[in-house]
């Protein structure tokens, strides 16, 4: 096989190849390296997907289902002598000496560290803008962000410089950017998933999951993440095993539209392929109907004191005194936290600091994160009432394609309007897929498909016969 | 038990009382830390103790110890705590550098435990929390130049604590290191922690604040922090008492701060004013589930809890037919308890009676011994002591020769009958012997003779003292007393 | 609630709790940027949410503790070697008290 053809295999099929002995792990580890390596020193002129490229193939047992197939994996996951900085500035250069676990369950099962890969630093934002070290470019056209916070990895398997990459999505950072590069991604289920080792934006909400080209390699990556991990307090026995999808058709499989994620606010030409996908979906055998999610135009309000809360205190740790960076010349502690943290930290990441402090503050808690946490329950009571009439809801994972590099900087509130459809689910902990359903104006849109939690193979099994039959070509992607 | 600052010193607003609350930090007795698998550390070099979970590393997630919240059970449990069913860890928010994480995972508003009480105090709560790290000052440092350097030590950081804290019912302050002695000896019974003051296992800050006696209301109150012996705490008390009463008596107002108390100058100094900088930030932990209690945790924890002092005083007052002081005592001081009962237990025959065994053991033998000597570390076998007292009430031994034997048992151990044989120390019965020694005694003091005849009983004196001196001791004072009366006919 | 605005005292004050060093030209537009976030946000004060519970975890499991089980500890080499500073032993930080 020429180099290029071992590239075009997806991750299943790698693996099914090297298993029969007819692909080389090494071979298709190489091939992927020196176009991840090529990408990495090319800077500001590649797409800027990875913050660090392994110089080798690791010692990887090919033995295992995943078979040596290499795996880029999102810059704040801990890989254990690698850098691992979050996108920021404050963790430069630091080598954590332990590995998140789901990463570990992963090398176990087989797959390679190919890479890790550039994102928003600390997971904060929806463009891949904010990471110390560059933003990321989209491959559909590089003047257009990839979408975030896991850019680099969306971005990197959508130009086929990755097979696969794991991201994490908070509310909505695996879909996201997933959508805007025309490719698969997947929030599992809160819990699913271990979090050991992946360096937190919130707590409640923060959960890994796989970005690839299609639904069989989510499943396959998924099946090897999930499961109870003793490190994680959070962390649940997935129920069952997840299976590859087959499923062609959708008969008699319920999906609900909710109107007040599909209405206003979703540009006409993201609005346009989404219902065309939802024909597609009606002529598979599904039956579609309206459904109401009456809190969810609350969700971002609540999204944006709960998350900011969170990673007021989970990012109250980078302190200049164990690892990181430090300011130079301090005299005086105060002055060393102050000044470490204004210019280890970028702007919004300070920004949702800051209005994470003020929400919990002295006479404001209530009015705030309480506030905030009671509509997360209304919200939650939403999706299982729905959850009672339908198997399903859809909407369209973003309410735009991808929009230019510099476009929505000057104005986080528009930015944050950006995960308007995603973030209900993260809220309620639900299981959410993007699958890319067609073109706006030559760009991809994402389909987002969730379900009640530990629906995943129900999940994957419904995304699959989607995607078969919207037949989406994510060539143009490739570079 | 109120103590009230006299009348002269509070000047005008007449007497006042204080009154007194108390926070006690108890490290837990577990192998490992709060939230991850490091051993505790006692004193092994800095920084070995550590793991990327309590480093606060990026990533790490805690997950608390069975164990810790077993011994915080047993906690509640003794004392009379509401145990709830779910409880859940809240994060305390402020930047310190032995605070790796930039806070402390702690309980807040739905505790462990819930109410209680431990004698006359009531408890308010117990929660679970970690320990913060070892700060030490170094001076100025040749790395941060012109200016003086700490190190931090994380092998402390995230020790398991429970705090319990009690409401404000102590009025003085050695009614607040008596009723911390209680505490601690109920503690080390339990045997959740080695409650050791000095090592720090066991750390007490005190509120106080003062009123007008015979008020209900309360004044303004400070918090006078980590006093580490029972003596500080005392002193340290009394200090802040009558800080705030020379406050009160010029016409001032006390400020509510946290205050030091330094053991060498008796000074109080204010740590930090509590209002300008502490904005906690309390909001429940995500990275952890709420603690839920099942039947089964609560049984478990039972079962785990030996008698406590007050449970203990009341059986031996019940069931082995103690007086309540004896009782108390035996209770209170747990390794006179102990001893006690591995005497009983010694099933020795003579059987002693119990209250004159618990005599001997809390009078005749606490008395020989160093002060605060536990007793099962002499050369005094509880059996030997319980054979002791049991010929002594046969009658085979005199108390007299009984306490010989007992300075023979103190200095060289041994069994009291080898030595009351070895020593000639046997009781001289009521034969011909004593009968004999008796009646030379009367020929000797013939006029006192004539005086217990003519019905002064006072008289008798000197003609036991005569027997006891021909007899070494050996005779039974009662048997004496009688052939005495038979001889004379009266 | 509509209409929050942040001023320069409270954006001082948070930053403050935050250990945010802002520099003189920062202070206005982080309240600006602020006060148009939390307007937004304040929108949750419109709902009634009277006996509506809070919810702080999705995962509906009971607490999962872990046992009383030592773990090998880090080696102290491990532990320094990403520390800005360190001193021998331990990480050096300027004295709280300085």
């Amino acid at each position: 096989m020429s180099v290029t053809d071992i590239r075009e295999l997806s991750a299943v099929a790698a693996a099914a190849e090297i298993g029969a002995g007819s692909l080389s792990a090494g071979e298709l580890f190489s091939a992927y390296r020196e176009r991840a390596a090529a990408d990495r020193v090319a800077g500001p002129d590649g797409l800027n997907c990875f913050t660090w490229v392994a110089a080798g193939a690791p010692l990887t047992d090919v033995s295992g289902p995943l078979a040596g197939v290499p795996l880029a994996v999102k810059d704040l996951f801990c890989t254990e002598g690698v850098p691992s900085q979050s996108g920021s500035r404050i963790l430069e250069g630091y080598l954590p000496p332990y590995t998140a676990s789901a990463v570990s369950r992963l090398t176990e099962a087989g797959a390679a560290l190919l890479a890790k890969t550039n994102q928003d630093e600390f997971a904060m934002g929806s463009s891949n803008e904010n990471s110390a070290f560059g933003p990321v470019r989209n491959p559909w056209d590089r003047e257009r962000v990839p979408g975030g916070s896991s850019g680099g990895s969306a971005a990197a398997v959508a130009a086929g410089l990755a097979p696969w990459a794991l991201g994490t999505d908070t509310g909505g950072s695996i879909r996201q950017p997933a959508a805007l590069c025309g490719i698969v991604g997947l929030k599992p289920t809160y819990g699913a998933v271990s979090r050991y080792g992946m360096i937190a934006f919130a707590s409640s909400l923060d959960q890994a999951g796989p970005l690839t080209r299609d639904v069989c390699d989510a499943a396959l990556l998924l099946s090897h993440m999930v499961g109870r991990d003793a490190r994680d307090a959070t962390s649940l026995e997935f129920p069952y095993a997840i299976e590859l999808p087959t499923a062609e058709r959708l008969d008699g499989v319920r999906l609900g539209v909710p109107e007040e994620l599909t209405g206003a606010g979703v540009e006409p030409g993201v609005l346009e392929a989404f219902h065309a996908s939802i024909v597609r979906a009606q002529e598979l055998g599904a039956l579609v109907s309206e459904v109401r999610l009456p809190h969810a135009p609350h969700a971002l309000s609540a999204y944006y004191v709960i998350a900011p809360a969170e990673c007021s205190s989970n990012l109250a740790r980078f302190d200049g005194v164990r690892y990181g960076m430090r300011a130079e010349g301090a005299l005086e502690l105060v002055d060393m936290y102050t000044r470490t943290r204004h210019d280890g930290f970028g702007a919004e990441v300070k920004r949702r600091i800051m209005l994470g402090t003020y929400a919990l503050s002295s006479g404001y808690y209530d009015a705030y994160y309480g506030r905030a946490q009671r509509v997360r329950t209304k919200i939650a009571e939403d999706f299982r009432s729905v959850f009672g009439e339908v198997d399903f809801i859809v909407t369209p994972t973003a309410p735009t394609v991808a929009f230019g590099l510099g476009e929505k900087t000057g104005d986080p509130l528009a930015m944050y309007l950006n995960d308007y459809c995603t973030v209900p689910m993260s809220l309620a902990g639900i299981p959410a897929i993007s699958i890319p359903c067609g073109l706006s104006g030559g760009l991809p849109v994402g389909l987002q498909i969730a379900g009640p939690a530990f629906c995943e193979n129900r999940l994957l099994e419904t995304a699959h016969a989607l995607e078969l039959a919207l037949d989406f070509d994510g060539t143009p992607a490739r570079v | 038990m109120s103590d009230s600052v006299d009348t002269a010193n509070a000047g005008a607003g007449g007497v006042l009382e204080a009154v007194i609350g108390l926070e006690i930090h108890v490290q837990l007795a577990t192998a490992t830390k709060m939230f991850c698998g490091c051993e505790l550390s006692f004193g092994e070099p800095p920084n070995t103790r550590t793991c990327p979970v309590c480093l606060g590393l990026p990533g790490s997630l805690p997950v608390a110890n069975a164990r810790a919240v077993h011994l915080g059970l047993m906690i509640g449990l003794a004392l009379g705590s509401e145990l709830a069913p779910r409880s859940i860890f809240h994060r305390k928010n402020y930047f310190y550098p032995d605070l790796p994480k930039g806070y402390q995972i702690s309980q807040y508003d739905e505790p462990l435990c819930l109410g209680g009480h431990l004698g006359a105090v009531r408890i308010h709560r117990v929660h679970l929390e970690e320990d913060a790290a070892k700060l030490i000052h170094v001076g100025s440092s040749g790395r941060i130049h012109g200016s003086d350097a700490s190190i931090v030590d994380f092998n402390r950081g995230g020790t398991p604590l429970a705090e319990i804290v009690t409401e404000p019912d102590l009025r003085s302050p050695e009614q607040a290191s008596e009723w911390l002695k209680l505490l601690r000896s109920t503690l080390r019974r339990l045997g959740v922690s080695d409650v050791n003051m000095e090592e720090g296992s066991l750390r007490c800050d005190a509120n106080i604040s003062l009123r007008p006696a015979g008020t209900s209301g309360l004044g303004v109150k400070t918090e006078l922090k980590n006093m580490n012996s029972f003596r500080f705490i005392e002193r340290g008390i009394r200090a802040e008492i009558a800080r705030q009463a020379e406050i009160l008596r010029g016409g001032g107002q006390v400020v509510q701060e946290t205050l030091h108390f330094d053991p060498a100058s008796a000074a109080i100094t204010s740590l930090r004013s509590k209002e300008e900088a502490h904005d906690y930030r309390y909001f429940p932990e995500p990275d952890l589930l709420p603690v839920t209690i099942d039947p089964g945790m609560i049984d478990a924890a039972r079962a785990d809890m030996s008698e406590l002092p007050a449970e203990r005083a009341e059986r031996l007052r019940a069931e082995v037919g103690l007086n309540a002081e004896s009782a108390q005592l035996l209770a209170f001081r747990g390794e006179l308890g102990d001893y006690f009962e591995a005497a009983l237990a010694a099933e020795r025959e003579p059987a002693p009676e119990p209250q004159t065994l618990a005599n001997w053991i809390a009078g005749e033998l606490v008395a020989r011994l160093a002060e605060g000597e536990d007793p099962a570390g002499s050369r005094v076998e509880p059996g030997a002591i319980a054979a002791l007292v049991g010929l002594v009430g046969a009658k085979r031994v005199s108390v007299g020769a009984g306490r010989q034997v007992l300075d023979r048992l103190v200095s060289d151990g041994g069994e009291p009958e080898a030595i009351v044989e070895a020593e000639g120390l046997a009781a001289i019965g009521g034969g011909e012997d004593l009968a004999a020694i008796v009646a030379a005694a009367l020929q000797a003091n013939a006029e006192a003779a004539e005086r217990v005849r003519g019905g002064n009983a006072k008289a008798i004196g000197p003609i036991v003292g005569h027997v006891m001196r021909e007899t070494k001791g050996r005779a039974d004072g009662t048997e004496v007393s009688r052939l005495i009366h038979e001889q004379l006919g009266v | 609630m509509r209409c929050t605005v942040i001023g320069r005292d409270e954006v001082l004050h948070v930053a403050r709790l935050a250990r945010l060093a802002l520099s003189e030209a920062e202070i206005e537009p982080m309240a600006r940027e602020l006060s148009a976030v939390l307007d937004h946000i304040a929108r949750i004060g419109e709902l009634d949410l009277t006996d509506v519970p809070p919810t702080s975890h999705v995962v509906e499991v009971s607490g999962a503790l872990r046992l009383d089980e030592p773990c090998v500890s880090l080696p102290r080499e491990v532990v320094l070697a990403q520390a800005p500073a360190v001193s021998g032993e331990g990480f050096l930080v300027p004295s709280p008290q300085a």
